[in-house]
């Protein structure tokens, strides 16, 4: 189902511009090829009917300026993180080079009543993206929530500290490899032997 | 005046002289020079005001005011960091505020959460698609069957599932009658918190008929897990036609009681006229939706904007003010009660027939009967409550709009029984980022106010 | 001068009976909300249920002014510290309703967030079952509740433990 736009020569060179891509591969959704023309190696995917832009992670913020710039996404509705560690099967569109983190931006223009969905595939080995919230404030809360949870860095956040967990809490819960701590049920007081 | 009362207390300071109670308050560059400003009295002052005035967390005293992020302590002139929460009682369970305070104005706050953090992400992970409603539907718990709409049609839509047009129907009647009883539950809390006691009872007043509605339908007053994939529960019980109109009749009553009550009342407008201003630039640049959007004049509303369920067939308004203030807040609220009850009647005149369940054994349950006289309905009936169902591999976000504003899941499978990731975009945890930009300026009664018309429900903030 | 000449009637008993009597009718709970039990207390406080039949309407704001605190939903390791503080700045006598299966045993919620029971942090005198427990059943514990205090010891203290809790012992979670 997905248009595969993945152009591996320019990967590296984020300033370049990107030559005009051939017209069967362009997204028919004109803001995800308007953002895959900006971006080099952006890759578009439809996810049940919904457009979403697979990007390099160091486009984030880029990507979120044009967006709200150039395409009157007015808002950014939610920022939050998944962790593949364990997947069964591993859910990612064609082209895209799975990494073990995915962090995931949704936009809303009001506007032009539309939304897209920009992901970004994270290392574990450097887990950080740039900050959105230069773009669009209302990040804020969110990303120190990612940051909290699945310990991903926002580089250019204001104040990136841990926001529902205590701050002397060790380990980022919402990482799969972090145990979720549940305590096995004990029966006090039963009389019984067991 | 803090000048004043600083100097009688701090202990680094015996005898303050003249010119510094003279010293014209806010002028901080004036107030550095002089020795009472001097970093170890700030030191110390900061310490005992956090030290007496803060919750004591931990023993480290001056990690206290580091709680929840970083305060810029040298910039701490005249001002007086203060803590109000996490267990007081208006904010709203236990939401925390820190406030810089220059006498009385609030020059700076600061929102800290995480109090009430239920790991609910996490749970959800480890519960089977079927067992997941009763985790979401204990986040907002103002509005629970809004969070099991929002997972269920998120895994409909994984799912690529066509729910019956009855079920649609039913899902629309109870996430109204839902909006109605959280409405009227701000009703009462806004009321007490602002002054207006008496609103505490009139507004429980008609909420428990609500309640009740709500218990005759689904089996419990709040935290239902009623609307479920694939559908709803159960059908509608016998005679929820006039009792559904019989509570609109009382809602409708008691919506023109609290006008007449509150809407022109001088006390309540001087409360909340022009307190916690805030622009629909500003509400869009945080993130923020549902009423506080509303009441800038900007009417987004997803129910029109993008309709779900079927939205598309009935006949409602979208409520909307100009001045984004507490009380246009106030006044969207009350006036969103009937346009529910609107759709509510309307729901009741438009019911379909048909199943109130997809009738794909896949997500539905065999019927009771049957379980008593086949051997595999049995097996059926227990693998799907114990095992729950597979889900294609994918990922999707859905929105719709819960009292409080866009409610989204955005919903991993990787084709097992249970989902990567569930994530609740909750409404309240991103209205809460306006609280800082309203109540800057604003004296600390207002913001009182303040938090209490952006209703946030701490289950959903935390999760 | 005998009781005859006294004009009007009158009762005797122990002075204890007169205290615990006055104690059990005018119990103050502390506002501790917490999560959706918040909501059924006040719904149990508002017009329909009417706490105020029991004398005890005025949920008082402060701790130091009330004797029961009644532990309304989930209890966060990060909230547990502050709900033990306010329980002791709670003047004796005092008392603690548990109030919903999360704050009794950590409820549905067994994980990495959530206190197990807020029977680790303070002692708990009743515990009310549901999720959340309707106004009638808080009711029923807050009756039972009443019952102990009327028919309770009623100089006897607390017994402190080392921490300062019930006395319960949590094994440390491996990894």
């Amino acid at each position: 189902m997905a248009d595969e736009v993945r152009e591996p020569d320019h990967e590296g060179e984020p300033e370049a511009p990107a030559p005009p891509r051939p017209v069967e591969d362009r997204p028919s959704d004109e803001v995800a090829a308007a953002l895959c023309d900006r971006f080099a190696d952006a890759i578009f995917f439809e996810s049940h009917g919904q457009s979403v832009v697979y990007l390099d992670r160091a486009h984030l913020a880029d990507a979120g300026g044009y967006l709200r710039d150039d395409e009157q996404f007015t808002m950014c509705v939610d920022v939050t993180a998944v962790d593949h560690l364990v997947d069964g099967v591993r859910h990612a569109a064609p082209g895209v080079a799975p990494e073990r983190f995915e962090v995931v931006a949704n936009f809303l223009s009001h506007t032009r009543n539309r939304r897209i969905r920009l992901i970004c595939e994270v290392p574990e080995s450097d887990p950080s993206v740039p900050s959105l919230t230069g773009v669009y404030p209302g990040t804020d809360f969110a990303e120190r929530e990612v940051f909290d949870l699945f310990g991903i860095r926002f580089d250019g956040h204001p104040d990136l500290t841990r926001i529902l967990m205590p701050d002397d809490w060790v380990g980022h819960p919402l990482r799969k490899d972090d145990p979720s701590a549940r305590v096995p049920v004990t029966f006090k007081g039963d009389p019984r032997p067991r | 005046m803090s000048d004043e009362l600083a100097g009688v207390t701090d202990p680094n300071v015996l005898d303050p002289s003249e010119d510094a109670i003279a010293e014209p308050i806010g002028s901080q560059e004036a107030a550095a020079d002089h020795p009472f400003h001097r970093v170890p009295a700030d030191e110390a002052r900061l310490e005992r005001q956090t030290g007496e005035g803060a919750q004591e967390l931990r023993t480290r005293e001056r990690e206290i005011v580091m709680t929840g992020g970083t305060w810029p302590v040298d910039e701490l002139g005249d001002t007086m960091v203060i803590n109000m929460g996490p267990q007081h009682p208006s904010t709203h369970g236990v939401l925390r505020i820190m406030m810089e305070l220059d006498s009385e104005e609030v020059v700076r706050a600061k929102a800290i959460i995480g109090y009430l953090h239920t790991g609910m992400e996490k749970t959800g992970e480890e519960l089977t698609y079927v067992q997941g409603a009763t985790n979401v539907t204990r986040m907002d718990y103002a509005s629970p069957l809004s969070n099991e709409l929002v997972y269920a049609t998120a895994v409909e839509r994984l799912l690529d599932l066509e729910v019956p047009e009855r079920a649609t129907w039913m899902r629309m009647m109870l996430v109204e009658l839902n909006r109605i009883s959280s409405h009227l539950l701000f009703q009462a809390t806004n009321g007490m918190d602002i002054g207006a006691v008496s609103m505490i009872i009139y507004g429980w007043r008609e909420r428990e008929e609500v309640l009740r509605l709500l218990e005759s339908i689904t089996g419990l007053r709040m935290n239902h897990d009623y609307i479920r994939v694939g559908g709803v529960a159960a059908d509608l019980p016998d005679g929820w036609r006039e009792h559904v109109l019989n509570t609109m009749d009382i809602v409708e009553a008691g919506v023109a009681e609290y006008d007449a009550l509150l809407s022109e009342n001088p006390i309540w407008l001087e409360r909340t006229v022009g307190i916690g201003a805030i622009t629909t630039e500003e509400c869009i640049a945080l993130s923020i939706t549902g009423p506080i959007l509303r009441s800038t004049g900007f009417a987004w509303d997803l129910r029109k904007a993008q309709p779900y369920l079927a939205y598309d067939d009935v006949d409602f308004d979208v409520i909307f003010t100009e001045n984004g203030d507490v009380f246009d807040r106030y006044r969207i609220r009350l006036y969103e009660i009937l346009e529910s009850v609107k759709i509510v009647r309307q729901c009741v005149a438009n019911m379909p027939g048909g199943d109130y369940r997809v009738q794909d054994r896949k997500v539905t349950p065999p019927p009771r009967a049957r379980i008593d006289e086949s051997m595999e309905a049995l097996i059926h009936h227990f693998k799907l409550f114990t095992e729950g169902f597979k889900v294609p591999a994918g990922e999707t976000y859905t929105a719709v709009e819960s009292p409080r504003g866009e409610i989204g899941c955005y919903m991993v499978s990787d084709g097992s029984g249970k989902p990567v990731r569930m994530h609740i975009r909750g409404p309240s945890f991103y209205n809460l980022q306006a609280m800082g930009p309203m109540v800057r300026n604003s004296l600390v009664a207002d913001a009182v106010a303040i938090v209490s018309s952006i209703d946030p429900i701490l289950g959903e903030v935390d999760r | 001068m005998g009781l005859e000449q006294v004009s009007h009637n009158f009762l005797t008993a122990p002075l204890e009976d007169l205290v615990r009597w006055a104690r059990r009718n005018s119990v103050f709970p502390a506002t501790f909300g917490l999560a959706c039990c918040a909501i059924e207390m006040m719904a149990a406080g508002a017009a329909h249920y009417d706490l105020a039949r029991y004398g005890m309407e005025v949920f008082r704001a402060s701790p130091r002014q009330a004797d029961l605190m009644i532990v309304a939903g989930r209890v966060s390791n990060k909230m547990a510290p502050v709900l033990r503080q306010v329980y002791d700045q709670m003047v004796e006598p005092k008392w603690v309703i548990s109030m919903g299966v999360c704050a009794s045993t950590g409820g549905m919620f067994n994980n990495y967030a959530i206190v197990q029971g807020v029977d680790q942090i303070v002692p708990v005198d009743v515990y009310v079952p549901g999720c959340p427990p309707g106004p009638e059943t808080l009711m029923h514990g807050i009756l039972t509740l009443h019952d102990m205090i009327r028919t309770g010891e009623l100089m006897k203290r607390r017994e402190t433990t080392p921490h300062g809790g019930a006395g319960v012992t949590l094994e440390p979670a491996s990894a």
